[in-house]
């Protein structure tokens, strides 16, 4: 079966996704994996936008969160305030699993999408955290998508603009955190896991084709990868739903 | 704030009452939908300087008016604008050349903000950020902040939970009030004295609207009051907080307004491939913006033709099967 990576990470992010778990998504890929999960393994996922957006019907990819086509069939248009407040609060907080993507990563999932550089006069400057790190403070799980390159991947973030287990084992708690952090992060080359003892992040599954020394290749620290195993390629079934439901116009894939 | 006189005027008239050099200013919408942008194009008209805006994820508005150098200061949760820029081209410009001054939030903390000076708070709670750089790297500086008397002294504090761990908080950071001389917001429906409908997300556009000393609407369609007090519960913004009401047919494009028209995606690209190039960013605006009059004339450029794709289905909102690639 043939797929593109970008087929292979959308799925990969999917497969995350548990039936019944509200999901809040970002753009482009993050409401790519968030759309083929309802369609494919959590027919009764909820999708979630930070503008306010619960449960829409999407019938056609949305370009951003702010797209009039998350409002088309919502059971609620709101705004901000409340979306936030919905993680924030922990009877309906603990269901969401947020989709983020990010500059660079560190061992313990922290992520920088801030800028890169000095801070008051960055090489390059990204977009900030817009709801990032509200989800990432909030919300018990959370799936990271990034390219495995060195420098994505450094020992220290340039500016820690979403929290993931801080400085590890009870990082979260001493700062006050809500408990949480990434669960995942799947990236063009494998899916990394936490370990549940000292939050480190490891290789769980390498894709076909790539080897895990590869992959270490491409992180400037290092991760145990004694636990890896192959990945699971997409199955013809979740391709089909993927190219023929979830993006048939192919404005993401 | 508005009285229940009536408030219809012009846009230039509205602009250049109510924004002045250096004022505190927001804008509504989101990302690519219902930004104020016939206001926002006003005021590059205007050469309007220094202002200080103050933005969760407004990005096509705010990225125009950095772009054209009417900004100094940014508080700021999020400068991306979607596919067509996933981070704003002339924000990241402006920062990576130290060219304007700017503080990063969150978006929750924003709204937060914005909710604080709505209701007339100092500052508002949250759990979010605890432990980030959000928190410990300030773009202000201190003497900067001891300087203004228009920003607070500080970016934000974190407190121990004083109701001791109540809720399961050990602390919580809280986030200064915004009060912004004018805010700027484009809804579908409006009456001649500001109380308004929006259709669809509201944003942060309600909190924004009252937190500010002064609220420009401009509208889609300008209806008369009664069919709005038919369903009063619909309403967000009442006249009460209103200073200015401007009727602008196609008020949010090139961003989308729901339920009237979708966003014009080939205007978006178009405008993020000039503006990666100072040259061409310059004879962009000399030609869409300051070339043009008012937003009528940036319409009738467009063509009937090009705004009539843009067209809303009646059934979602939003222009079905429009060419998005």
């Amino acid at each position: 079966m043939n797929y593109t990576l970008r087929e292979m990470m959308t799925i990969m992010a999917a497969r995350e996704i548990h039936d019944g778990d509200i999901v809040f998504c970002g753009t482009g890929i993050s409401m790519l994996a968030a759309m083929a999960a309802k369609h494919i393994n959590a027919p009764n996922s909820i999708t979630f936008f930070e503008t306010g957006a619960i449960d829409s019907r999407l019938e056609e990819i949305p370009l951003a969160v702010s797209d009039s086509r998350v409002m088309y069939g919502a059971a609620s248009n709101s705004g901000l305030l409340d979306a936030f407040a919905t993680m924030q609060n922990r009877i309906t907080g603990d269901h969401v699993i947020g989709i983020l993507g990010a500059a660079q990563v560190d061992k313990y999932g922290n992520l920088n999408s801030t800028s890169i550089g000095d801070y008051y006069r960055p090489e390059t400057r990204f977009p900030g955290s817009g709801g990032a790190c509200d989800v990432a403070s909030f919300v018990p799980r959370c799936i990271i998508f990034m390219q495995h390159e060195k420098r994505k991947f450094p020992n220290k973030v340039d500016y820690l603009t979403s929290p993931g287990y801080l400085d590890g084992p009870k990082g979260r708690e001493k700062a006050g955190l809500l408990p949480g952090g990434p669960t995942a992060v799947v990236t063009n080359m494998a899916v990394m896991r936490f370990d549940d003892q000292t939050k480190e992040m490891y290789l769980a599954s390498y894709y076909p084709g790539i080897t895990p020394q590869q992959i270490l290749e491409n992180m400037e620290f290092s991760v145990d990868i004694s636990r890896a195993t192959e990945a699971v390629p997409p199955t013809e079934r979740e391709l089909k739903i993927l190219r023929e439901e979830v993006d048939p116009q192919r404005i993401i894939l | 704030m508005g009285t229940s006189a009536e408030k219809v005027m012009v846009l230039d008239e509205a602009i250049s009452r109510y924004v002045g050099d250096g004022c505190h200013i927001s804008i509504g919408g989101f990302t690519l939908n219902r930004n104020p942008m016939a206001a926002v194009y006003e005021i590059m008209r205007q050469r309007k300087k220094n202002l200080h805006c103050y933005a969760h994820s407004n990005g096509t508005g705010v990225d125009e008016l950095i772009g054209a150098g009417c900004v100094s200061k940014l508080d700021i949760a999020y400068g991306g604008n979607g596919k067509a820029a996933p981070t704003c081209i002339r924000f990241r410009a402006a920062i990576q050349r130290g060219e304007i001054e700017f503080e990063d939030y969150s978006n929750y903390q924003m709204s937060l903000r914005f909710h604080a000076g709505a209701m007339g708070l100092p500052f508002m709670p949250t759990r979010s950020g605890l432990g980030t750089d959000i928190v410990n790297r300030w773009g202000y500086s201190k003497e900067m902040r001891a300087k203004d008397l228009k920003i607070p002294n500080k970016k934000l504090a974190v407190i121990d939970n004083p109701f001791r761990g109540w809720c399961g908080a050990s602390k919580v950071i809280l986030l200064p009030a915004i009060n912004p001389d004018v805010t700027i917001v484009h809804v579908q429906k409006a009456d001649k004295f500001g109380t308004c409908r929006m259709e669809g997300l509201t944003f942060c556009d309600t909190e924004q609207a009252k937190a500010a000393k002064n609220v420009i609407l401009t509208c889609d369609e300008l209806v008369d009051a009664e069919v709005l007090r038919k369903t009063p519960e619909a309403n967000q913004i009442p006249f009460i907080h209103v200073s200015a009401v401007v009727h602008v047919p196609f008020g949010a494009y090139p961003t989308a307004c729901y339920n009237y028209y979708d966003y014009d995606p080939q205007y978006l690209s178009q405008a993020s491939k000039f503006a990666k190039d100072d040259k061409l960013y310059k004879d962009y605006l000399d030609r869409f913006v300051y070339g043009v009059k008012n937003h009528q004339e940036l319409l009738d450029m467009m063509g009937s033709e090009r705004l009539a794709n843009l067209a809303a289905d009646k059934r979602t909102g939003y222009a079905t099967n429009l060419d998005r690639r």
